[in-house]
């Protein structure tokens, strides 16, 4: 029992990350129809630029509330990863626009590797750690020497993802913004018509998936403490299993799907093997795409006549 | 009806809201639009009818964007008929408009698709309904605000923060797309799935979602398509009640030809992507022209082919 609290705890926080990190890839997948298989990357990008922030604030500007040091770090992390974003669909994907289907999907995986790389070499490619940032935590329960705890940095994670969500949600439900995108997601000709900018909606939602993600990345390292180069592609590739999962292109579906592979990975290692836990997560790919390909949450692909 | 008092000249020709002047579309080979020049009168219901595959939807596709012409000018005058001094300055500058205090040019044929509908203001329907099938019947109308929402709203940052000035906007534009629901009859289904809604219905919505935009033309390729006989009369009142009380201009492709004749003042009549008449409805309805293009060929032709063919006739007993 109390191991299994331990790890519903630590799953839901998993899959609060995953949950931002899909949101990315289901919201490109619904406009352009293409799976950003760099935004494991990107993700990746943003620790870093979190981590150099959180080193500079902390050792340079000299900043000791960890409060104030993660808030200035969220933001500044948000603005250049969706600044990153914004130039990689720019030079990327839009001029692959209206050529084949795969030629976008190429040069994302051409972007993933290059972003890879470059960190590898910009920045080594052993673990860097920042050190630990909050680290109290409270014990839930106590039986025969196990503690069950719940630490602080997981409030934290799971507090900021509701947060950012439903400010999100609001966005792309209730405001123009949102029904711009919504409406070039279903019809991009038609919304063009109607004197919506296309190419800015897409660039908008590559922007506001990086800042999902960049949160993400920001949570991630706070979690973990390192950051590594190879860090974009399992965290990535899992956070699209979770779109999938949820049904791509469907938003609730990314984030319960994204809570889902958490806590399936997490119950995985707690009960079964830890060495399997990205076999059971991916297994799960398979599994979705084989039996049920429009997910939990997504809309049947209906073939018009 | 369609002349102009002070000149005497047809309305199309005194103050034209659109010019269409040598537009050309070519595909490859083959040439969808040749040469053709016709005007659209300001307030007027005009006409572009034509057999099948005359190049109506193609023209179409030029005006809104949808297609660059291979060559040609769509000069659209906003306010008043543009002077030719000043159409030539603006096809000199190489701008896409030349905007004034009281009135404005623009060369449809150099914007793109979302700035002829947002800035030229032109609003198009197509044959097939495009409908924003997943979002409800008043975020369809909604969405056609965007523009004056965003402007409104700060790019919906405001929106986010729910200051006063997006609460405005916001309201504003609910008002718009409630006028136009009453309009088309629709007020009870505003929170219904678009895609639900039944055909006519859907129909009507087009309309009202481009009336959303505040277009000063709309175009309307076939709205009476598939519609009954009295969802056809329906149409034809909303059409004359959109010119009368917003005094938008209305281009529409139409094959029912008792709509054509009932509410049009201008008829101009395409075959192979050429123009074989213009004027008003009863001028074309009597044009043999116009005549031999729907039956295929004129009388006298089709018995010349038939004293040619009579020998193939006789042989296989086929009928004419």
């Amino acid at each position: 029992m109390e191991i299994f609290v331990q790890q519903l705890i630590n799953g839901l926080t998993l899959g609060s990350i995953y949950g931002l990190i899909a949101i990315g890839y289901t919201m490109v997948f619904g406009i352009i129809g293409m799976v950003n298989f760099a935004h494991g990357d990107v993700f990746m990008v943003s620790a870093f630029i979190a981590l150099i922030c959180f080193l500079l604030v902390t050792t340079v500007l000299g900043i000791t509330s960890i409060f104030l040091a993660l808030a200035i770090v969220l933001v500044v992390a948000m603005f250049f990863t969706s600044l990153l974003n914004w130039a990689i669909e720019r030079v990327a994907y839009r001029p692959l626009r209206g050529s084949f289907r795969l030629a976008p999907m190429i040069s994302a995986i051409g972007m993933s590797i290059f972003l890879a790389n470059f960190v590898q070499v910009s920045q080594g490619p052993r673990n860097k750690p920042i050190p630990p940032m909050v680290t109290d935590v409270i014990v839930l329960m106590d039986s025969g020497g196990y503690q069950v705890t719940l630490a602080w940095k997981q409030i934290i994670i799971m507090v900021i993802t509701a947060l950012l969500l439903g400010g999100f949600w609001y966005l792309v439900q209730k405001t123009s913004l949102g029904r711009a995108q919504r409406a070039c997601e279903q019809d991009r000709k038609m919304a063009a018509l109607l004197g919506i900018n296309v190419d800015h909606t897409i660039s908008l939602t590559f922007v506001i998936g990086a800042a999902l993600a960049a949160v993400a990345g920001t949570l991630y390292l706070m979690y973990y403490g390192v950051a590594n180069f190879a860090d974009g592609f399992v965290p990535g590739v899992k956070a699209f299993t979770a779109a999938v999962l949820g049904g791509i292109g469907s938003l609730p579906g990314a984030v319960l799907g994204g809570l889902l592979i958490g806590l399936i990975e997490t119950f995985w290692s707690a009960y079964f093997s830890i060495e399997y836990k990205d076999v059971a997560a991916f297994s799960i790919l398979a599994i979705t795409l084989i039996f049920m390909p429009q997910g939990l949450l997504g809309r049947p692909e209906v073939e018009k006549v | 009806m369609a002349t102009s008092p002070a000149t005497g000249l047809p309305r199309w020709e005194a103050d034209p809201i659109l010019s269409v002047e040598h537009l050309f579309m070519r595909f490859g080979g083959l040439i969808a639009v040749n040469d053709l020049s016709f005007k659209v009168g300001r307030g007027d219901i005009t006409a572009l009818i034509g057999p099948n595959g005359a190049g109506k939807t193609t023209v179409f596709n030029c005006i809104t964007g949808f297609y660059k012409p291979s060559e040609g000018r769509l000069i659209l005058a906003h306010g008043r008929a543009p002077t030719p001094d000043e159409i030539a300055e603006v096809t000199r500058i190489g701008e896409r408009a030349l905007v004034g205090r009281d009135a404005g040019v623009y060369l449809l044929e150099r914007m793109p698709d979302y700035r002829v509908s947002g800035e030229a203001k032109v609003a198009r329907t197509f044959q097939n309904i495009r409908l924003f099938t997943g979002m409800t019947v008043l975020e369809n109308l909604m969405v056609a605000q965007h523009n004056a929402l965003m402007a409104a709203s700060g790019y919906s940052l405001k929106g986010l923060f729910g200051l006063p000035g997006w609460t405005k906007a916001q309201k504003a534009a609910t008002e718009t797309a409630k006028y136009w629901l009453d309009k088309v009859g629709l007020t009870d289904r505003a929170d219904d799935p678009a895609g639900d809604l039944p055909y006519g219905a859907q129909r009507r919505l087009e309309i009202a979602r481009a009336m959303c935009s505040e277009p000063i033309l709309l175009c309307l390729d076939e709205p009476a398509a598939g519609l009954n006989p009295r969802e056809s009369l329906e149409l034809n009142t909303l059409l004359r009640a959109i010119r009368a009380e917003h005094g938008t201009s209305i281009l529409l492709i139409e094959h029912d030809m008792s709509v054509v004749m009932e509410i049009s003042d201008h008829v101009v009549v395409l075959d192979y992507g050429t123009k074989i008449s213009d004027g008003t409805p009863r001028a074309v309805k009597d044009d043999p022209r116009v005549i031999a293009a729907y039956l295929g060929v004129d009388e006298d032709a089709v018995e010349e082919v038939e004293a040619e063919l009579h020998i193939e006739h006789a042989a296989t007993g086929a009928g004419a």
